[in-house]
């Protein structure tokens, strides 16, 4: 189980955007640290995970919720060196 | 009755256009307005795009406040320090008490240079007075090497404005013959240039077709003004100058009075725009914390809607006027083109073939906007 630190909803928020929004929220997390974006752009079934692959955090789950809207949780993990 | 008593902190765009709305709809027996501003200047902060990057300044960058507003609305040239919503007051700067019934916080946003290390000895930005005409000397000495553009953190007012900077910056380059000396690199904190797909892949064609360099998911963590490198999640890059958006927080007062969240933006209803749990009060324009455009155009489409709402309030009506999400932003691409970006909370944008008619509709409306916005005209 997790515990959820910081939850946005970016429903119908198409710019900035639901991805925009966990950039921020990861920015000032602690390694550890669990936050969710909750996204009705179909876009972020494939931009979340790869963004979350890329700078090497983990997406916990995506869960389903009515209006075709998703909430995405990510774990953030620490800095990898580069 | 004695009319009631409405606060507006913080004369912008979203302030000064309330203002004047307000004191157009109700009678003075209804309400007395009074606006709270820290300047005595009204700023057009679109302009500053262009100071950096055009030979003539042709926008007109400010205008004293008092000029901008109706003869009715109480000007009051200080800066709230303290909002104690317990007792429906504001605490001013220079000691002053303000009592308000109504409260409409309209302070925008400000820059914080010095959470990113080296952000403000190693790089410039656009983004204030100051910052655009340090750019402006800086890239007239440029003669040549590798210019970085970047995002220093979210949010950022006006997103659109790191890649109509970047375009601007091609055009300006190839005028002063130093586009072949010159690398630009575009970088971006996630998988593409811009968050809506539609839009990125737009301006893609676009930068690919200046040969300007991207740079994904590289979300700038430091500069190191020394080394001149720009670090971040996924790499570092060297840079002879580099054009970094610095990270945006609410007013200080918010964050010290604790009604906002630790970046100072104040938790606010995305329809009714009133501040979450609290009667009486309402917050535009940059201020909120809806994860959405901090835009100019924003605060002037919450604006009506919050003149609407206000003024059901004073006739004891029900209030109809929701904000529905809208946004306009012109996106300038450079070589005299652009195109209009268009949403809501419902409707994505689509954004119309760039052509010469947006730019030259973006040029009017930057001399346009002090006869336009402001009184309330559109
Ligand atoms: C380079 C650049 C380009 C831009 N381009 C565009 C564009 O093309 N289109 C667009 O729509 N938007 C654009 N914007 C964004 C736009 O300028 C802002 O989003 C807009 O000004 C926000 O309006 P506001 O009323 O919320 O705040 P502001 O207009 O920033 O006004 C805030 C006011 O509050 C006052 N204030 C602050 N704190 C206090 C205090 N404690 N007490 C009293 N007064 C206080 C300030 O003095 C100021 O007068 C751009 C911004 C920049 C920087």
């Amino acid at each position: 189980m997790y515990t959820i630190k910081q939850e946005v909803d970016a429903r119908g928020m198409a710019c900035p955007g639901p991805l925009m929004e966990l950039v921020r929220m990861a920015k000032k997390a602690q390694p550890g640290d669990v936050i969710a974006v909750i996204s009705s752009d179909p876009g972020s079934i494939k931009d979340i995970p790869a963004w979350a692959e890329k700078v090497g955090h983990r997406l916990l789950e995506v869960i389903e919720l009515d209006n075709r809207a998703r909430k995405f949780v990510i774990e953030i993990q620490a800095r990898k060196p580069l | 009755m004695k009319p009631y008593r409405i606060l507006i902190v913080g004369g912008g765009v979203g302030g000064t256009l309330l203002a004047n709305l307000l004191v157009r709809r109700l009678r003075p027996e209804e309400a007395q307005v009074t606006l709270l501003s820290r300047d005595g200047e009204h700023v057009y902060q679109p302009g500053w795009l262009y100071v950096a990057v055009e030979d003539e300044e042709e926008t007109e960058l400010s205008r004293p406040e008092k000029e901008l507003l109706r003869q009715e609305v109480f000007f009051l040239h200080d800066e709230a320090e303290r909002f104690d919503l317990d007792r429906r007051q504001v605490w001013t700067h220079s000691g002053e008490r303000v009592p308000y019934d109504m409260l409409v916080i309209a302070t925008g946003s400000r820059l914080d240079l010095d959470r990113i290390p080296g952000l403000r000895e190693g790089a410039h930005h656009f983004y204030s007075a100051v910052g655009a005409r340090n750019l402006q000397h800086a890239l007239r000495a440029f003669r040549g090497g590798r210019i970085v553009i970047g995002i220093g953190g979210m949010p950022f007012k006006c997103p659109v404005a790191p890649l109509e900077f970047t375009f601007l910056l091609d055009d300006y380059l190839r005028r002063r013959n130093l586009r072949q000396q010159s690398e630009i690199v575009y970088t971006f904190p996630i998988g593409r240039c811009f968050p809506i797909e539609s839009v990125a892949e737009l301006a893609q064609r676009y930068l690919d077709e200046r040969a300007i360099r991207t740079e994904f998911f590289f979300d700038i963590d430091g500069i190191d003004p020394e080394r001149r490198r720009i670090s971040s999640l996924v790499g570092e890059l060297e840079y002879d100058l580099a054009v970094i958006i610095p990270p945006h927080r609410g007013a200080e007062a918010i964050i010290a009075s604790q009604i906002g969240d630790e970046e100072g933006w104040i938790p606010t209803d995305r329809y009714t725009l009133q501040m979450e749990g609290v009667e009486q009060v309402w917050v535009i324009g940059d201020a909120t914390n809806i994860p959405i455009s901090k835009a100019g155009s924003t605060a002037h489409y919450q604006a009506h809607v919050v003149a609407e709402r206000i003024t059901a309030f004073v006739r004891d009506q029900e209030p109809e006027a929701h904000y529905d999400g809208h946004v306009q932003c012109f996106l300038e691409l450079g070589e005299g083109k652009a195109t209009l970006l268009d949403f809501n909370y419902e409707m994505p944008p689509s954004p119309p073939r760039p052509s010469r008619f947006y730019h030259i509709a973006k040029k009017l409306f930057n001399r346009a906007y002090w006869y336009l916005i402001p009184p309330g005209r559109i």
